[in-house]
């Protein structure tokens, strides 16, 4: 059974209330609570497993996902290579011309070049690292902007409740209804791109699903009695949601920061793929890839595989991280 | 019933309005102002001012949004594309009709391939055969569709041979069915996301009514294990099926637009792309607000099809 969850390809928050779109995929609720019977560590010294920071909980359980280790390693690695790797293979990445001196454009892969060089002499490899350090960049740093906003927004919707919940939720309904490709399109044509402004119109298009997320978390939240005592004993609206609400949504808003790094380094690589990334000389890794298929005929495979494979292994390593956490924030709710 | 497709057609059109009103200030905050989008940065103070007084720039914003509606549902009028010299509305209406076809045929196929195979994971669950497809399907959920298409094109296009790079460019909209095979590679493309997320979610919603009562009452009355399965479960398992279908369509159309632009195939998506490039807001806000118009329709179909399959909802009255 294990072999079929380590499979899981669904990054979901095992919402029964609300079946996500397609790249937040459907609920794989058989499948999950089976892991929990298996992979729960005896759950009869219940009041002794409870003690502890909710991260230590957490922590436990995903360290015993092979997977999800493996996840973090190759993060860790792609982490190391993109902004420790410039300094021990040095190359240039911002003059053509010097670039020209040390090699021929489009040349194979060799001793001086081991990947090769792209179209105008720059060396893949190092390439590879400088336009990886744009693409982790912009896709922790959207997630970011994302997750804070889209948190904030939904614990005031589901706080407030009533026609201001309705209000807000039906804004993000709206911009949900848009597909996100052509909304980002728009944004880009509007704020020609740097790399602030794709942080930014990246996180514009992703707090949406977390802010439904808290929301639907902050209705249940506000019901339970601590709450109800907080706001007996006369605490502001605003200590309510920032000491008592967020906190306990923390895992939901983890999950979800995971797989929306993910989801960011894909949606600045499809951008990169359409010619709308970053502006030379800068790079990422979906504008290397944009390069490299335009010299597809031509059988220039250095081109276009390597930055390809990087893509594929960093969004698939949050993803076993994103669902190993999920896993575990399923144990920590049932030993509660 | 009724009462049903009041409500949810009152709320599409909520969300039509208001991706109306966020097309109308993403123009207004273009920086420097429409005038300048147009005429450029070196225009004068007086010809952006004889720009905006000529479009109606200058009346309050209220007016103008009025204004903009009014266009919209009653002229049919997007805007004005000063790069195509032509109306917005005639530069996509040439594009529509192939993002559509592309759109509505990739859904039929993913749907006609993923339910099969999401039905021969449950029934041979847990065996070779599952995992194989679940490792597969996971392949492809992960594999972004730009990089399929590209690498499909190497294969299957310079290297084989066996289809070519680009469907014709003067295509018939309907080419999708009728000269499948410049169609292949686009195809598979955009539905290989979807069959992999829609047989992984057919798999667990199966496995789902599974565990059911009624099945439990179906088997102990002594009904045939097939007819468990394909009478009982399958009928079931499928209503959320249509649900998940009216969600995922705005990614759908996400991946179409990928797919015309790596396969260069002049759509929606590819226009908007281009458009794009030429900063031509008026043409990338227009096919952003006709194809969230077209999703939304679609969406609506979906869950009025999700209405007249499970009775539940259409004789639920409230």
């Amino acid at each position: 059974m294990a072999t079929t969850d380590d499979f899981d390809v669904d990054p979901v928050f095992n919402d029964q209330e609300e079946v996500m779109p397609l790249p937040i995929g459907g609920g794989e609720t058989m499948a999950s609570g089976d892991t929990l019977d298996q992979d729960a560590p005896t759950p009869e010294g219940g009041e002794s497993r409870s003690t502890g920071t909710i991260f230590r909980q957490m922590s436990r359980v995903f360290l015993e996902n092979k997977l999800a280790v493996v996840g973090l390693a190759v993060i860790a690695l792609m982490i190391l290579f993109c902004f420790v790797g410039p300094h021990v293979y040095p190359t240039n990445q911002t003059s053509t011309q010097l670039a020209l001196q040390n090699s021929t454009s489009n040349a194979a892969p060799s001793s001086a070049n081991p990947l090769g060089t792209d179209e105008v002499g720059f060396d893949i490899l190092g390439r590879l690292m400088y336009g990886g350090q744009v693409s982790l960049i912009v896709g922790f740093a959207s997630a970011i902007v994302a997750t804070v906003v889209g948190v904030t927004y939904g614990a005031m919707a589901g706080f407030f409740g009533g026609w201001s919940d309705s209000l807000l939720m039906r804004v993000v309904d709206v911009l949900l209804s848009i597909p996100v490709l052509f909304l980002l399109i728009a944004l880009v044509t509007i704020y020609h791109q740097s790399e602030l402004l794709l942080i930014l119109v990246i996180a514009f298009v992703s707090w949406l699903i977390p802010a439904r997320l808290i929301r639907g978390e902050t209705l249940s939240l506000r019901l339970r009695e601590y709450v109800q005592a907080v706001r007996v004993m006369g605490g502001s609206r605003k200590r309510i949601i920032g000491r008592h609400i967020i906190p306990n949504a923390v895992g939901t808003i983890v999950v979800f920061a995971t797989f929306q790094i993910a989801d960011s380094i894909l949606l600045l690589a499809a951008l990169g793929y359409l010619g709308l990334g970053v502006p030379a000389p800068q790079t990422d890794w979906g504008t290397m890839l944009s390069n490299g298929v335009n010299s597809a005929a031509s059988g220039y495979w250095w081109q276009i595989y390597p930055a390809g494979l990087c893509i594929v292994l960093v969004v698939v390593a949050f993803n076993y991280i994103g669902d190993a956490l999920r896993d575990s924030l399923e144990v920590r709710l049932q030993q509660r | 019933m009724i009462g049903f497709l009041v409500r949810r057609i009152g709320q599409a059109l909520v969300v039509i309005l208001g991706v109306i009103l966020i097309t109308f200030f993403l123009a207004k905050l273009i920086p420097g102002g429409e005038a300048r989008a147009v005429l450029g940065t070196k225009a004068t103070p007086f010809k952006i001012a004889q720009f905006d007084r000529q479009n109606g720039l200058d009346a309050p914003i209220y007016l103008q949004f009025w204004r903009y509606i009014e266009g919209i549902f009653v002229h049919l009028n997007l805007g004005y594309s000063y790069k195509y010299n032509q109306g917005v509305r005639q530069v996509i209406l040439e594009r529509l009709p192939k993002t559509l076809w592309l759109v509505g045929t990739s859904v039929v196929i993913s749907v006609a391939v993923a339910i099969p195979l999401g039905i021969l994971q449950v029934v041979r669950r847990n065996k070779p055969i599952d995992y194989a497809l679940t490792s597969a399907s996971f392949f492809f959920y992960a594999m972004p569709a730009f990089l399929l298409g590209t690498l499909l094109i190497i294969y299957f296009s310079f290297d084989l041979n066996w289809f070519p790079v680009s469907p014709p460019q003067d295509a018939p909209p309907w080419a999708v069915i009728t000269d499948p095979r410049s169609f292949v590679l686009p195809l598979v493309t955009l539905c290989a996301i979807t069959v992999a997320s829609f047989s992984r979610y057919m798999r667990s919603s199966m496995m789902d009514a599974l565990a059911e009562d009624y099945v439990r009452t179906a088997r102990a009355k002594g009904a045939s294990h097939r007819r468990v399965l394909y009478g009982h479960a399958l009928r079931n398992a499928l209503i959320p099926m249509i649900t998940l279908l009216g969600l995922s369509l705005p990614a759908i159309v996400s991946g179409a637009l990928i797919t015309e632009n790596v396969f260069n195939y002049p759509g929606m998506g590819l226009l908007t792309v281009q458009s794009a490039f030429n900063s031509d807001v008026p043409v990338v806000l227009g096919t952003t607000l006709v194809i969230t118009v077209a999703t939304v329709i679609g969406s609506l179909l979906a869950d009025i099809l999700y209405a007249a399959a499970d009775p539940r909802i259409r004789l639920g009255g409230s």
